[in-house]
């Protein structure tokens, strides 16, 4: 158990370390590749824990596709950063005075908040130790959870109707590739054999 | 309790180097084949000096690279330029871990085995970016962006390939899979996805005719550009190390992994690590073969496949799949 406890804690540092280096790197790409590793040690966490399914999917989802388009689109922009910190004094009272109310909220949730045991007992899943994990998230997932699944499907689905809406744009004259027509092109379509006789040539049509 | 300990961790490294040391050896001899192969296609000889029918030619190579001189360019991001092949290297046999050469022949038996090869296989884009980033140069950063686009398209579709050969196994685990296919070889009642998965594979590791982010015509070598020495055999290796898995998952899932095409004699006297080999190479020949014949494909026609093809033909085929096991009640799980 040990060994189990300082690989855990090893993780948990890596991630809070990271996740700390995301938010004061100076270069952008940077903090993306720390995110990236702070994903990988939260699926770590994860994957400690026994909740291997979780850790995987954090992994798929998070570090095989979400940062990669993160890290694609922050190294296709130039941040440029004087100009981000140019209007730092302007923001300042308004933004302390968001973070000293978050602060305070946070202090009283903290301040008030207890451990109660009914919490876990007022759930009304049964929860079989003799399956897998999989098993086990696709049994509620499925059957009690299907109208908040569909429903959280249906969201992503507008959003990524909307983004393609948002940069959808109809344009004139824009040459299209048709690949049927490209691929249905035979020999005989662009080339033809002429018997060309002497000192008068040959007139080709286009 | 130390010694333990030590046990555990001095028996977990001799069974991870009885792994990785053939899969090295392995990845050398693959690279020859591939030559070769690629040389009798156009009727040329192939490496053939170094060595018996030139096997040593790899070992050469890896020597001469060893010997050269590692170039990192002034205006390359020091860490993030020497950790890009190491990622691509390790990640490519950190997936190794969960490949099942028998029943009770593996280093590690997870029950989320396939979403592990997925979660590592989806990674390996990592290595190709920051390779492209932080050789802060044209050609490398062209090209990693168009792996990296690559990469995440032709995922989604494997991805689905993946479910539907999960729904007729009802269980993530790679043993399960393989033991699922002990009646009939899903490659021949899923076909279609059989062929969709091999064609996307060859998308996932960059190999021709989707070959773009090195494509040497328009971007020298793509994100290999400022690689030079030990650095860049690194990437090859790793390239290779990832081409062979994906035809260990190829035929995990399709060709029944490491049981013989039929429970008869002379077939099942063979051992079982030595059929999952030789499925691998089959499946790499064919990979190989493809390099030869086939030209490579227009940046625009590769994306119109990957999304406009695959991704709904491999969606619909999951809706297939889930509709006739439903209907015939063939669900694996109840």
């Amino acid at each position: 158990m040990l060994a189990h406890a300082l690989i855990f804690y090893l993780f948990s540092f890596v991630a809070i370390i990271s996740s700390l280096a995301v938010i004061s790197s100076k270069n952008t790409v940077h903090a993306v590749f720390f995110l990236i590793l702070d994903f990988v040690s939260i699926s770590c966490l994860f994957i400690m824990m026994g909740a291997e399914y979780l850790g995987m999917l954090t992994l798929i989802v998070y570090v095989g596709a979400v940062a990669v388009l993160f890290l694609f689109v922050v190294m296709m922009l130039n941040v440029n950063f004087k100009e981000l910190r140019a209007g730092f004094l302007n923001y300042l009272p308004f933004g302390s005075l968001i973070g000293l109310v978050l602060l305070i909220e946070i202090g009283m949730m903290i301040g008030t908040w207890k451990y109660r045991d009914s919490f876990i007992k007022t759930s009304e899943i049964q929860i079989n130790n003799n399956l897998t994990n999989t098993e086990s998230i696709g049994n509620v997932l499925y059957t009690d959870y299907i109208h908040y699944f569909q429903i959280s499907g249906l969201i992503l689905l507008v959003a990524m109707i909307g983004a393609i809406l948002l940069t959808f744009r109809q344009k004139e004259n824009l040459k299209r590739q048709n690949i049927t027509k490209q691929v249905s092109r035979e020999r005989d379509d662009g080339v033809s054999l002429e018997d060309v006789e002497s000192f008068k040539g040959v007139k080709l049509n286009d | 309790m130390l010694n333990d300990y030590l046990n555990i961790i001095f028996f977990d490294v001799l069974k991870i180097m009885f792994l990785l040391v053939p899969v090295l050896i392995a990845v050398a001899m693959i690279v020859w084949v591939d030559r070769r192969v690629w040389g009798l296609v156009q009727l040329r000889r192939g490496p053939n000096v170094v060595g018996p029918f030139g096997l040593l030619q790899t070992a050469a190579d890896a020597l001469k690279y060893i010997f050269k001189e590692i170039i990192i360019p002034a205006g390359a991001n020091k860490v993030i330029f020497i950790l890009a092949p190491v990622v691509t290297m390790s990640l490519a046999l950190l997936a190794w871990a969960v490949i099942p050469f028998g029943e009770n022949i593996y280093v590690a038996n997870i029950n989320v085995g396939i979403l592990y090869l997925f979660a590592v296989s989806s990674l390996g884009v990592y290595g190709i970016i920051m390779a492209g980033w932080a050789s802060n140069s044209k050609y490398p950063f062209l090209g990693a962006l168009r792996s990296a686009a690559q990469m995440v398209s032709y995922e989604v579709s494997i991805g689905f390939i993946i479910v539907t050969v999960l729904l007729c196994v009802g269980s993530l685990n790679l043993i399960d899979i393989v033991v699922a296919q002990k009646k009939v070889w899903f490659a021949i009642p899923l076909f279609p996805m059989f062929v969709i998965f091999f064609i996307s594979a060859l998308a996932e590791t960059n190999r021709p005719p989707f070959d773009l982010p090195e494509a040497e015509a328009e971007l020298v070598a793509g994100y290999q550009t400022e690689y030079s020495g030990m650095m860049y055999a690194l990437f090859w290796l790793g390239e290779y190390a990832n081409i062979l898995l994906m035809c260990a998952m190829g035929s995990i899932l399709f060709l029944g992994g490491w049981l013989p095409p039929a429970d008869i004699f002379p077939l099942n006297a063979i051992p079982s690590p030595l059929w999952l080999v030789l499925k691998i190479l089959l499946l790499f020949v064919a990979f190989a073969l493809i390099k030869a014949i086939v030209p490579r494909y227009r940046y625009d026609q590769l994306m119109r496949l990957g999304w406009k093809v695959f991704l709904p033909v491999s969606l619909a085929w999951v809706i297939l799949v889930s509709g006739f096991l439903v209907y015939f009640k063939m669900l694996p799980v109840n």
